[in-house]
């Protein structure tokens, strides 16, 4: 579905982000991206809805090469990938349901939208959505009153009512505490399931990824370094990942988590995420700290 | 034996010695200097200062009754000028500075916008409004486009820095959803610098009124018209009316713009 070819993003520094990344995700299939901060995963996503543009490679959604459209044909394809981000991006003086329906801006007019007069149907949808994140009593409240949690739920009912084919995650828990990002991530990825959505969640929480994932993708300084199953993450292929360090805690904690999905022990997820040499913990630490 | 205590301080702004007291030295002896050549005449102070008290007291009591017509004729013309003059303005600077602001723009534009907005800001109000009493004729006219101008200069530099400094991911994330142009604009441009936006709309209007009454003084109208004919003919009462309503009218905008200011964050 997602076939990207000798993907290279050189910055206009002389930071070679990609070094050549070729990786195809087929319909479905929700993708966990990890590596350390500067290994290019933000890079990665954003160069597939050319947020960035990338240097040089191919990238196909279906049967589109997206690295060539010019910014009409761009516009139209990108109503088929959502996207979510990291500190959830909403607009915040406009109130949940705008943001909301900001996701149909590639379907409607500009009067139409101007004057937030949707169709009945997008307003149907964006009422569905909301009540599936379990936000349908916050519709008028402005985005900046909610809290954290509730920002995120906003950003991924305006990613899912594009009706897109491809969701791009940036990070989405990394300004969430340990429990609501566990909730977050079921979510999306329960949505993925529902709708037959393909997915790449960047994350640098290993535990998450391994908890919520069936294939993991690792990537280090441009380079993909590991890609397999969940279970494949071994202390050895972490380290080629992140670097030294002592991956046993990690580890075993992975295994506890996989009969403790249901009751999720945060405390755990929260001192295993810290321990992230490489990774900036300063989100972690945030959260531990509260 | 306890370590030596280690002394700390705050490095200075400037690393070098000399260059930090050389330019203290350099200000101190301009300062002299400037202050010597400043030549008061001590006589000329001491005739000054009952000549200003018997000007002030010619002052009191304000008369507002006898010439109330013509004061109330150019309080209208003036708000009339603010009002259509802080509108068109602030019409004209939106796409001026919606193309001034860099991250919207390509160069060629953001550099004509710029050119457009450094001109309008070279000129005071009170240089503009005579060169448009000099092209269109005494009255109002001139004093509206005076401040017109004079608007486009001041809010399209002030949009274009809020739209500079704007949070760029609520800016990509309307934009990934395929949104156009102008539906980006509206939806994740506009929210952003909105109440800003009418705040500085508010000051301008506050602005423009106390400059409609400079710009008549020079011919272009309003109350400012109004101030100068009382000077002339030497009604030192009137004109003290006509400045305490000024005064009233500006506290008034000044409260009323804080009191909406508050409505819209």
């Amino acid at each position: 579905m997602l076939r990207i070819e000798g993907l290279v993003k050189q910055y206009r520094t002389g930071d070679r982000a990609l070094k050549s990344v070729d990786l195809e995700v087929p319909g479905g299939q929700v993708m966990a991206l990890i590596g350390p901060s500067g290994a290019g995963k933000s890079t990665l996503i954003r160069c597939v809805n050319r947020l960035v543009e990338p240097t040089s490679g191919r990238i196909q959604l279906g049967e589109l090469e997206l690295t060539t459209l010019g910014s009409r044909a761009l516009r139209r394809a990108r109503r088929r990938m959502g996207m979510i981000f990291q500190e959830y991006a909403l607009v915040e003086r406009l109130t949940v349901m705008e943001n909301v329906l900001s996701g149909r801006l590639g379907y409607v007019g500009f009067w139409r939208s101007f004057a937030r007069r949707f169709p009945q149907s997008d307003v149907d949808e964006a009422f569905r959505l909301l009540s599936r994140v379990g936000l349908d009593h916050m519709v008028d409240k402005r985005a900046d009153e909610l809290s954290g949690g509730q920002r995120q739920r906003v950003g991924i009912a305006r990613a899912l009512i594009q009706d897109p084919e491809l969701l791009l995650v940036d990070e989405p828990t990394a300004s969430l505490d340990p429990k609501t990002s566990r909730q977050i991530m079921r979510l999306v990825t329960e949505l993925c399931e529902e709708r037959g959505l393909a997915a790449i969640i960047n994350i640098h929480d290993v535990m998450l990824a391994q908890m919520f994932s069936k294939r993991v993708v690792g990537l280090q300084l441009g380079e993909i370094v590991y890609d397999g199953p969940p279970e494949g993450l071994t202390a050895e292929v972490l380290t080629t990942i992140y670097g030294e360090e002592d991956w046993s805690a990690t580890i075993r904690n992975v295994d506890e988590d996989e009969d403790g999905v249901e009751a999720p022990d945060d405390a755990h997820a929260g001192a295993a995420s810290a321990r992230h040499p490489a990774a900036p913990a300063r989100e972690e630490d945030v959260v531990g700290g509260m | 034996m306890p370590a030596p205590a280690r002394v700390w301080r705050k490095p200075p702004f400037i690393k070098d010695p000399r260059l930090r007291w050389g330019l203290w030295l350099a200000a101190g002896v301009y300062l002299a200097f400037a202050l010597g050549t400043l030549e008061v005449n001590w006589n000329r102070v001491a005739d000054g200062i009952p000549r200003g008290q018997r000007f002030l007291a010619s002052f009191f009591p304000p008369d507002f009754a006898s010439r109330w017509a013509e004061i109330l004729d150019g309080i209208y013309e003036s708000l009339w000028m603010t009002v259509t003059s802080t509108v068109v303005g602030i019409a004209l600077s939106i796409p001026v500075g919606l193309g001034a602001a860099r991250n919207l723009s390509p160069l060629p534009v953001y550099l004509l916008c710029r050119a457009i907005v450094a001109l309008s800001r070279t000129f005071p109000e009170i240089i503009l409004a005579i060169f448009f009493v000099k092209l269109f004729g005494f009255g109002p006219f001139a004093g509206f486009l005076a401040l017109s101008v004079a608007t486009v200069g001041f809010y399209a530099k002030l949009l274009a820095e809020d739209i500079e400094d704007m949070d760029p991911d609520q800016a990509e994330a309307v934009r990934v959803t395929g949104a156009s142009w102008f539906q980006w604009l509206n939806y994740a441009v506009q929210p952003q610098v909105m109440p800003r936006m009418v705040g500085l709309g508010l000051y301008r209007f506050d602005i423009n009124f106390r400059e409609s009454a400079v710009v008549g003084i020079v011919g272009g109208g309003g109350i400012g018209a109004t101030l100068l004919t009382a000077f002339d003919r030497y009604e030192f009462d009137s004109a003290a009316a006509i400045l305490l309503v000024i005064i009233g009218i500006v506290m008034a905008v000044e409260y009323s713009s804080g009191w909406i200011r508050r409505q819209v964050q």
